[in-house]
């Protein structure tokens, strides 16, 4: 020892899984004042800390880097002393040493092991064979995304919650998947018998195949695929790559080696101070076994954690169990568990709500005189899950009706208000964040949600409480009188929504009018193209009127998509994708005749690209004799319905999708949102319209149409959510008009009905009320807007040609009529395209030539195209 | 206002105050009238009915979109400067001075007047 006059504690942690780290961190963090610890972090694994609760995202893109939760300059900051791939062999607990395999040795005065658990492999004969995986760590990813590039089908032998999340990833990498599970039902820990049979019902509608009550007695080669497994019934499967996630087993062999108590079946004992049997070395989380039980989350793991942390510091610190609700989605079902899901409770009651249609299954345990809640389970909606956790946690007294907390559109559903909570509600149980931990982070000076997560950590666990933290922190700030600003630019201080009402209420028809009375400045980019589309909503003006054209961004102006060269795009209304022959030639002669680009685009219309800004009249001259009409492609407003051909020609047609696609769409042209709307009408079950990838998806059922609705492809994709089935055309089209002025007078700017929908506080079942039971008393108002601005509808491009005023903007030069000499194709694929810088020849050149030649290159393979 | 060698510039007259938009730009054409590598020159010029110097011009050339499009920009402030906001990825340029607000470029400005109703650029 060195001659210190005060001897740091030596503090030696084996493991570094989320929970290992966690206790480096509270130690650090508790400790920071006095210095009077020496951490010691010994990791088996050739990395440190990652978040093993979001691991399946390393399919969807995540890296390791994205998913570490420390990294090496970090602990060197904390001064800790760090070694991977240090497995240890050897413990001495009278020396007070450990050795690792390499023969290493660290000198101790308290001892943590955190060493986690690992994944049982069922004693199947044919389990250690290549293909045969397990899912735990990134090295096992790294194995199976391996596996699965060689692999077609994939089973997963456990129907757990991490079994489901492995069926998950393999489902993302493109396997064929099966989930294999010995029980009669899924998540049998978390989720009773009527919940797991709906649970089945939905994953296997997800195309994951589940198959329960197996059990599975060998792995043989296979015919069709790599191997087959025999089940006890007698019945086989096969497949390519096997995945066992049949439930984890602590790690616990340094203890049974060296003399520490372990459970019958298996975990290290610790008392309520975390300490096992020899008093200075302790176990946290799923190595440890606390009151006979081993906790498989990581939030008990932390409390643990932060246990040992303080009692290793003199601090008196006691774990007294966790709470072991969770709420999660599994490839998009949302699943909830609270508590006492499967009423062990003596004497506990149940009440059960079951909508088979939706896909929708609650239940609430509550003990036998009716006053506290004490387990639920949540499938396919867990809007609730937060209030009822709360109710749990805190034992909140019940409502008279306590049916009512998962009854839907319960008409005097008791809403328990983030007021009502008490200051020692769990908010955040992975880090054990209070209210009233998020209340003195804002007194002391946080300001935002981000603030309030930076400063207590809530919500950088599992994520299951975002929500939940910003109600209360907006509701905190605001009760301090904080205004949450919701400005959308320095002109306006208001949000939106409230510019849409002053607009309506005030009848305010110009953006002068508007700035003058409610802004200031001359405006900018964000509130100049805001206002105009809230006039477009509201009244339904010409959008080149005078007073409007300085508001609209380019493509409006233009009424048309600015590409990257300055020349436009050209996209007619092709409505749900129908054209006749002629049409299509016509089309193809004015794209000829202009030297246009052509390409097909997602939403079943042609794109002609390569327009110069005075060839736009002269091509929607043509096009509207023609009888085309713009497609207001370049608008924040619908764009297409895209249908597939449904009854009138499939074979599994069941309704006429195209005729309705059509309707819809020529009912919708024209409207101006907050964002650009996309419709698409399948004929049938089997979407090949994608309907569920749109803002309103419309898919065909025998008995009529499903409508879902707040769909979304793009950069967050969003399936739609499932609004109303089987209704008539004429409730189908009230409904949607409902839906869509709803949002156009509620959405934020440039907000897409998916992130509305998400941000709607009460989300689809509160969207249903206003829609479908008009509980604000709305619809009406709302179906007259629409008919208004379904009634004035005009082809605007047909208006500006009519216009010598609007056509003059057209002109490339106020004071020439020669064309913009930068405007340089190629031709490939003998088609035009921009140049590319290194495709332009600049060449020295007398007067009035252009700087970049227009001429033919025989240098370049690329063809520089004359301009048409 | 940069007034470098004024002897050689002279003020042009490009176009009437009609032909202007109100809170908007358009594009003219500068001939060069002394032979130099670049073609004739591409000028946004923007009508602001509701400041000071109502009527601004700088070069139509987006640098960092690389393409003649100033004009056809939403124009506006920030704080202070009096602005264009580039419709390809929305960069703010000065219209008092060229300058880019958010990136290391710059267009060029000139200075502009009004004589009976004509606009005229000093070149």
């Amino acid at each position: 020892m060195d001659s210190q006059v005060v001897r740091k504690t030596k503090v030696v942690v084996i493991g570094n899984g989320m929970v290992g780290h966690h206790f480096v961190e509270q130690l650090v963090e508790l400790s920071k004042k006095e210095q009077v610890i020496e951490i010691t972090v010994l990791s088996a694994e050739s990395r440190l800390a990652y978040d093993r609760v979001h691991l399946s995202e390393y399919f969807a893109g995540k890296s390791a880097a994205d998913l570490a939760m420390t990294d090496e300059e970090t602990y060197q900051n904390w001064q800790i002393n760090f070694a991977v791939d240090a497995k240890v062999s050897h413990i001495d607990k009278d020396e007070k040493f450990v050795e690792t395999e390499q023969g290493q040795r660290y000198d101790y005065d308290k001892l943590v092991l955190a060493t986690g658990s690992y994944p049982f492999v069922p004693p199947i004969p044919g389990k250690d064979q290549e293909h045969c995986l397990v899912y735990r760590t990134i090295d096992d990813l790294e194995a199976i995304n391996a596996s699965a590039k060689v692999s077609k089908v994939g089973v997963v032998i456990g129907g757990g919650l991490l079994g489901l999340e492995a069926a998950n990833a393999l489902k993302q990498l493109g396997l064929k998947t099966h989930v294999v599970e010995f029980a009669p039902q899924l998540m049998g820990v978390q989720v009773d018998a009527g919940g797991g049979r709906l649970l089945k019902d939905k994953i296997n509608q997800l195309g994951v195949e589940v198959h329960t009550s197996k059990a599975t007695s060998e792995i043989i080669a296979g015919e069709q695929s790599r191997y087959k497994l025999c089940f006890s019934d007698g019945s086989e499967l096969e497949t390519d790559l096997i995945l066992f996630s049949a439930g984890i087993r602590p790690y616990d062999n340094l203890a049974r080696s060296f003399d520490l108590a372990v459970g019958e079946r298996g975990g290290i004992v610790i008392d309520n101070q975390c300490q096992t049997s020899t008093k200075n070395i302790y176990a946290i989380g799923e190595c440890a076994l606390w009151n006979n039980f081993i906790f498989g989350l990581v939030a008990p793991g932390y409390a643990m954690a932060k246990v040992a942390a303080e009692h290793i510091l003199g601090q008196s610190a006691e774990f007294t169990g966790a709470d072991m609700s969770t709420k999660l989605k599994l490839m998009g079902v949302e699943v909830g568990s609270i508590g006492d899901a499967h009423a062990k409770a003596a004497g506990s009651l149940c009440y059960t709500y079951e909508n088979q249609p939706n896909g929708v299954y609650k239940k609430i345990v509550i003990n036998a005189d009716k006053t506290q809640l004490l387990g639920a389970v949540l499938i396919g909606d867990t809007s609730e899950y937060d209030t009822l956790l709360q109710y749990m946690l805190n034992g909140i007294e019940l409502p008279e009706s306590p049916e009512a907390l998962i009854l839907p559109m319960a008409a005097d559903k008791p809403a328990l208000g983030v007021d009502a909570l008490p200051d020692s509600a769990t908010i955040c149980s992975c880090h054990n964040v209070t209210k009233g931990d998020i209340v003195s982070a804002i007194d002391n000076g946080a300001c935002t949600v981000g603030d309030v997560k930076s400063c207590t950590k809530a919500s950088s666990g599992c994520g299951g409480c975002t929500a939940l933290v910003k109600n209360v922190t907006d509701s905190i700030l605001e009760q301090r009188g904080v205004e949450v600003k919701k400005d959308i630019c320095e002109h306006f201080a208001y949000s939106r929504r409230e510019l849409f009402d002053i607009v309506k209420v005030e009848k305010i028809t110009t953006f002068e009018q508007l700035l003058s009375s409610h802004g200031q400045g001359l405006g900018c980019e964000v509130c100049k193209p805001l206002t105009a589309s809230i006039l477009a909503s509201v009244w339904n003006d010409y959008i080149l009127e005078k007073s409007h054209v300085g508001l609209q961004d380019t493509n409006d102006t233009f009424l048309a998509n600015m590409q990257k060269d300055g020349t436009y795009s050209v996209v007619p209304r092709i409505a749900a994708g129908e054209i006749t022959p002629d049409k299509l030639i016509v089309l193809g002669e004015v794209a000829k005749k202009y030297n246009l680009y052509t390409k097909i685009t997602g939403g079943q219309r042609v794109d002609l690209f390569g327009a110069r800004v005075e060839q736009l009249p002269l091509i929607w001259q043509e096009l509207v004799e023609a009888g085309f009409e713009t497609g207001h492609a370049y608008g924040k407003s619908l764009r297409t319905v895209k249908s597939c051909v449904g009854s009138s020609w499939c074979r599994y047609g069941v309704q006429d999708s195209i005729s309705m696609a059509i309707l819809l769409e020529n009912r919708y042209k024209g409207l101006r949102a907050p964002h650009k709307i996309k419709f698409a009408v399948s004929g049938c079950t089997r979407e090949c319209a994608e309907a569920q990838s749109k803002d309103i998806g419309i898919i065909a059922t025998d008995k009529g149409w499903n409508l879902y609705v707040c769909g979304n492809g793009g950069m967050k994709p969003r399936h739609g959510d499932l609004f109303a089935t089987d209704l008539d055309d004429e409730t189908l089209v009230k409904y949607i008009d409902r839906v869509l002025m709803f949002y156009v007078n509620t959405g934020d700017r440039l907000q897409r009905t998916s992130v509305w929908m998400d941000n709607l506080a009460g989300g689809l079942s509160y969207l249903q009320s206003v829609v479908i039971e008009d509980s604000l008393q709305i619809s009406t108002e709302l179906e007259k807007q629409m008919q208004s601005i379904v009634g004035t509808y005009q082809c605007e491009w047909k208006t500006t040609l009519a216009d010598p005023e609007a056509l003059k903007r057209f002109k490339p030069f106020v004071n020439s009529d020669k064309a913009d000499s930068n405007i340089v194709f190629v031709e490939e694929r003998q088609q035009i395209r921009p140049a590319y810088p290194h495709e332009r020849i600049p060449v020295q050149v007398s007067d009035n030539e252009p700087k970049t030649s227009l001429e033919k290159s025989s240098a370049q393979s690329a063809k520089i195209v004359e301009p048409a | 206002m940069s007034l470098n060698s004024e002897s050689s510039q002279k003020w042009q007259t490009i176009c009437q105050l009609d032909d202007l938009v109100s809170n908007a730009g358009v594009c003219a054409l500068l001939e060069q009238t002394n032979s130099t590598l670049n073609d004739s020159e591409q000028v946004a010029i923007f009508h602001l009915p509701n400041t000071e110097q109502q009527v601004y011009a700088i070069g139509n050339y987006d640098p960092i979109g690389q393409a003649n499009v100033l004009y056809r920009g939403i124009v506006g402030n920030i704080g202070d400067d009096i602005v264009v906001a580039s419709p390809l990825y929305k960069q703010h340029f000065s219209l008092r001075t060229g300058q880019c607000l958010q990136e290391d470029a710059k267009v060029k400005n000139y200075p502009v007047r009004i004589v009976d109703q004509q606009v005229q650029l000093l070149v």
